[in-house]
C-alpha cells in the first residue's frame, strides 16, 4: 500500500507528460497547417481582384474597317493595338516623346487590343462610335495598386517610373482606375501575361483526367477486389499477388509516368500531353489505393449476410451483386475518391508524359493537350513575372478547395451510408 | 441499355478489325478497356462513365492541327510569349510549349519525323554535332536553325549587400574543383581549392564566405555558366591555356568542373527560388538569367563582371562577358504538314516580337543587332538548312 501511495505521484505525473506530449504533437501538426494556410491566403487572396482601367475608345473606322462591314475575316484582322495606343495618347496628349509613348503604352494589358478585337466582332456596329470600356492593366501596374511595389526604392530599380507613376495617379483622379472581382483568372487559360492568365484550362484538363483515369481503375479496381476477397482461392499466387498489390501502392508516382512513356506513347503511339494518357497512367497510380480499400469494405460486410443469401438459393454472383457490393460501395466510394483526391494532386508522372507544358487553348475533350492543376502551380512559380507569385498562391487555394471538397464529400458518404453490425 | 450498345458496338468493331487485320494499336486499347467493363455487371453506374470515356477517343486518329514545341527552360520563356500572340491573333491553334530543357528537348526532336514528334525545338546553346548525327540516323536530314537573341548570366546578390565586382578568374579560382596551388600558382601543381573567402580569392573583395546558389549540371544555364565566366577565367591563366592545345579533355575538365564541397549550392532549375534566397542570405551569390534579374531588380542586383555591369544595353553590344545566344529548330520535314508553322515562323522573327523594340525585349530577351536579325530572317524565309 505504501509503496503504490509512493509511486502514485510520479505515476500520474507520468500520465499528465505522455498526454501532453500527444496534444503537443496534434498542436504542433495545427500550428505547421495553420501557418501554410495564412501564409497561402494572405500571399493569394489578392490575385482574386485585378486592377481594370476605364479607356474612352473611339472605333475609328480607318483603324478597323468601313462602317457597316461585318465580314469576320476583316474585322478581325483591324488594328487594335493601334486603337488603345490612339487612346491612350488622347489621354495623355503631353506625352510625344518616342520612349515615353512606349512607356504609357506599357501601362495597359496586351490584353486590351484582344479584348477590343472580341467588342468589334460581337457587335461590328460600334465601328464609327465611341465607347466607355474598362480594359484590364497591365500586371506591373496591378501590382503598383496591389501596394507590391516600394515606392521608396531608387527609380531605376522599380518596375514602374516616375513619370508612369504621375499617369496613373492622373488616371486615379479621373476615377479610370478600379480593383474588380478577377473574372479572367476562372474563365481563361494559362498566359504569360499574369493578367490574362486563368485556371479553366488546368481545372479542365483535371477534369477530363479525373474522368479517364476513375472511368478505369473504378471497375478495375472493384473488379479485383472482387475476385480476389470472394473467389480466389487462398495459395501462394494469390498471397503474390496481395504482396505485389501492396508494393505498388508505395511505388513513387514517377515510375507510373515512365511506365505510361514506355507504354501509351511509345508503344500505342498515343500522342503526348493528353489527359487521355494522364489519366490511363493515373488510372495505374490509383488501382492498388482502390483495390485495397475495397478489398477491406468487402471484409467488412459479415459473412452472415453471405450465408444467408446462400441459404435462400442465391447463386454466388446474385449474393455478391444483390447484398455484398451494396453494402460495400460506400467504403469502396470512400477509397476511390481518396485515390482520386491523390491523382489530382499528382505532377510528377505527368512530367514524363508531357503534361507540364504551356497551353493557352481550354482543352474540349480527353485528346486536346492541356496541364493540369498541379502543373499550372509548378509552372507559375518558375515565371519570372512578379504577378504570378499571388497567382500561385491562388491557384493553390482553388487546388485546396477540390481536394477538401472531395474528402468532405468522402466523409459525408461514409456517414450517410455506413452500417455498422 | 448503353453499355450493351456500346460494347456491342465495340465488339463488332474489334471482330470487323480482326477479319481485316488492320486492327490499330488505339483500337485495341478501347477493346480492351470495354472489356474490362464488360465483365461487371454495374451497368447503371458506369454506364454513363463509359459513354464519357469514349467520346475521347473520338478523333484519335485524326492528325495533330497545333504546332508542338519542346526544348530549353531558358527560351520556354521568350517562345510562350510568342505562341500566346501567334495563337491569339492568327486563326491556328496556339501551340504547345513543353520545358524539357536543351538537351532533352533535341532528344525528343531528334526521335523521329512524324506527328508524334516535336516540330521545334528550343535550345539554349548551339546544337552538338553528335546531336545532328542523331537526327539524321532518324531521318531527320533538314534541319533550320534560327538564333532568336542573347541572354545574359548574372551573378547576383541581394540589394542590401555591398555589390560585387569580380573578373571571371575570380569566378574560376572560387568555384573551380582543382585550381593552381595559390603558393606557386606557375608551378603547373593543381590542388583542391582551398579557397574559403572571396578576400583569400582576390585581396581586393570582401571578407566574405563563398557562397554561390545557381543551377544543376543538366541546365543550359550551368553549361553557358562554366563555359563563358569560368572557361573564361581559366584562360586567364597562361599554362593552363596552353594546356588547351596539348590535352583537351583535360584542360575542359579543369576548366568546366565546378567545386562540390558546398560552396556552390546546386539551386534546382527554378531561379524563382534562388532569387527568394538570397534575398534571405546576404552573403550569398547567386547565377541565373538576366529576365530574372530584370523582374526582380528591387531585390537583387548584378555584380559587374570584368567591371561591366548585366545591364540590357551592356549586354546587347556584347560588352558583358557572360552572355550566350538563344536558339530553336525547326524540323523541315514537318513545316506545310503541320498547320502554322511558316507562320509561326513569321511571328517569331518579325521585328515587333524580337526587334529591339519587341515586346521579347519587354520579356528580358537580348535582342541580336539589326545585321544579324536580317541574316536570320532571310534564312528561316528561305528555309535554309543547318550548316555546322
Amino acid at each position: 500500500m505504501v509503496r503504490v501511495e509512493k509511486g502514485l505521484a510520479r505515476r500520474y505525473r507520468q500520465e499528465r507528460n505522455f498526454k501532453r506530449l500527444g496534444l503537443g504533437a496534434i498542436l504542433l501538426g495545427l500550428l505547421f497547417v495553420s501557418f501554410l494556410f495564412i501564409s497561402i491566403i494572405a500571399n493569394g487572396y489578392t490575385a482574386f481582384q485585378q486592377t481594370f482601367v476605364k479607356l474612352d475608345v473611339y472605333y475609328d473606322p480607318e483603324m478597323i474597317a468601313p462602317v457597316g462591314e461585318t465580314d469576320p475575316e476583316i474585322l478581325s484582322a483591324g488594328n487594335y493595338g493601334g486603337l488603345v495606343k490612339a487612346t491612350m495618347r488622347e489621354l495623355f496628349p503631353s506625352v510625344t516623346n518616342r520612349r515615353d509613348k512606349k512607356k504609357l503604352y506599357g501601362l495597359i494589358s496586351t490584353g486590351a487590343s484582344y479584348q477590343l478585337r472580341e467588342r468589334v466582332m460581337q457587335d461590328p456596329s460600334v465601328i464609327g462610335q465611341r465607347e466607355s470600356i474598362w480594359v484590364p492593366a497591365d500586371d506591373d501596374v496591378d501590382m503598383l495598386i496591389k501596394g507590391h511595389i516600394d515606392l521608396n526604392l531608387p527609380e531605376s530599380d522599380r518596375r514602374i517610373k516616375d513619370d508612369q507613376l504621375s499617369w496613373i495617379q492622373g488616371l486615379q483622379e479621373d476615377d479610370r482606375v478600379e480593383k474588380r472581382f478577377n473574372k479572367t483568372f476562372f474563365t481563361a487559360g494559362d498566359s504569360r501575361e499574369p493578367e490574362l492568365s486563368g485556371i479553366k484550362g488546368a481545372a479542365s484538363g483535371s477534369f477530363f483526367t479525373l474522368l479517364i483515369c476513375l472511368s478505369i481503375s473504378f471497375p478495375v479496381g472493384v473488379a479485383a477486389a472482387v475476385y480476389l476477397e470472394e473467389f480466389a482461392p487462398k495459395n501462394r499466387w494469390t498471397d503474390l499477388i496481395e504482396v505485389n498489390i501492396n508494393n505498388l501502392a508505395a511505388v513513387p508516382s514517377i515510375v507510373f509516368g515512365l511506365l505510361g512513356l514506355a507504354v501509351f506513347i511509345n508503344f500505342f503511339g498515343l500522342p503526348r500531353s493528353v489527359p487521355m494518357v494522364g489519366g490511363l497512367v493515373l488510372a495505374l497510380m490509383t488501382l492498388p489505393t482502390i483495390i485495397i480499400a475495397s478489398r477491406a469494405a468487402l471484409k467488412s460486410v459479415p459473412p452472415s449476410i453471405r450465408e444467408a443469401a446462400l441459404g435462400v438459393g442465391a447463386s454466388p454472383m446474385q449474393t455478391i451483386t444483390h447484398h455484398v457490393l451494396p453494402l460495400a460501395l460506400p467504403g469502396m466510394l470512400t477509397g476511390t475518391i481518396i485515390g482520386m483526391a491523390q491523382a489530382l494532386g499528382e505532377t510528377a508522372p505527368l512530367l514524363m508524359i508531357g503534361m507540364v507544358a504551356f497551353i493557352v487553348d481550354i482543352p474540349g475533350g480527353a485528346m486536346d493537350p492541356s496541364a493540369v492543376l498541379p502543373v499550372q502551380i509548378y509552372l507559375w512559380a518558375d515565371s519570372p513575372e512578379r504577378a504570378f507569385v499571388e497567382r500561385t498562391s491562388a491557384a493553390i487555394m482553388v487546388l485546396l478547395a477540390f481536394l477538401i471538397s472531395m474528402n468532405l464529400l468522402a466523409v459525408w458518404l461514409r456517414k450517410k451510408f455506413e452500417r455498422r453490425w | 441499355m448503353e453499355l450493351s450498345y456500346f460494347s456491342h458496338r465495340m465488339f463488332t468493331l474489334s471482330a470487323y478489325s480482326l477479319l481485316t487485320k488492320s486492327i490499330s494499336k488505339t483500337n485495341l486499347l478501347v477493346i480492351i478497356i470495354s472489356m474490362f467493363k464488360e465483365r461487371i455487371e454495374m451497368k447503371k453506374l458506369i454506364s454513363t462513365a463509359v459513354a464519357l470515356s469514349l467520346t475521347g477517343f473520338v478523333g484519335m486518329a485524326s492528325a495533330r492541327d497545333y504546332i508542338s514545341v519542346v526544348g530549353s527552360s531558358t527560351v520556354y520563356p521568350f517562345a510562350t510569349v510568342v505562341a500566346e500572340r501567334f495563337g491569339k491573333t492568327s486563326k491556328f491553334k496556339t501551340p504547345k510549349i513543353e520545358s524539357t530543357g536543351s538537351g532533352g528537348g533535341l532528344k525528343l526532336f531528334c526521335a523521329g519525323v512524324g506527328v508524334e514528334h516535336p516540330d521545334i525545338t528550343n535550345a539554349s546553346r548551339r546544337i552538338k554535332k553528335s546531336e545532328v548525327e542523331r537526327c539524321a540516323g532518324n531521318g531527320i536530314n533538314d534541319i533550320v536553325e534560327v538564333k532568336v537573341g542573347y541572354d545574359g548570366i548574372a551573378l547576383a546578390n541581394s540589394k542590401s549587400a555591398p555589390q560585387f565586382s569580380v573578373t571571371r578568374k575570380d569566378i574560376f579560382l572560387a568555384l573551380a574543383k582543382e585550381v593552381p596551388d595559390p603558393k606557386d600558382p606557375e608551378s603547373g601543381k593543381l590542388v583542391a581549392n582551398p579557397y574559403q573567402t572571396w578576400k583569400e580569392v582576390n585581396g581586393d573583395l570582401p571578407d566574405m564566405a563563398i557562397e554561390v546558389l545557381g543551377p544543376p549540371p543538366t541546365s543550359g544555364t550551368r553549361d553557358a555558366f562554366a563555359e563563358l565566366a569560368m572557361e573564361g577565367g581559366c584562360k586567364k591563366i597562361g599554362w593552363i591555356k596552353a594546356m588547351k592545345k596539348k590535352d583537351k579533355k583535360m584542360y575542359k575538365s579543369v576548366c568546366h568542373t565546378v567545386r562540390e564541397d558546398g560552396k556552390y549550392i546546386e539551386a534546382g532549375e527554378n531561379d524563382n527560388l534562388i532569387v527568394q534566397k538570397l534575398e534571405a542570405n546576404k552573403g550569398a551569390l547567386g547565377v541565373f538569367g538576366y529576365s530574372f534579374l530584370d523582374q526582380n531588380s528591387d531585390k537583387v542586383q548584378g555584380s559587374l563582371v570584368d567591371g561591366v555591369a548585366p545591364t540590357f544595353e551592356l549586354i546587347a553590344d556584347g560588352s558583358y562577358p557572360v552572355s550566350r545566344p538563344l536558339y530553336f529548330y525547326v524540323k523541315k520535314a514537318h513545316v506545310g504538314k503541320i498547320p502554322g508553322i511558316n507562320e509561326y515562323l513569321a511571328e517569331f522573327t518579325s521585328d515587333k516580337a524580337w526587334g529591339d523594340e519587341g515586346y521579347l525585349a519587354d520579356k528580358g530577351l537580348i535582342p541580336m543587332p539589326t545585321d544579324e536579325r536580317k541574316a536570320f530572317k532571310s534564312d528561316v524565309e528561305g528555309l535554309k538548312n543547318l550548316k555546322l
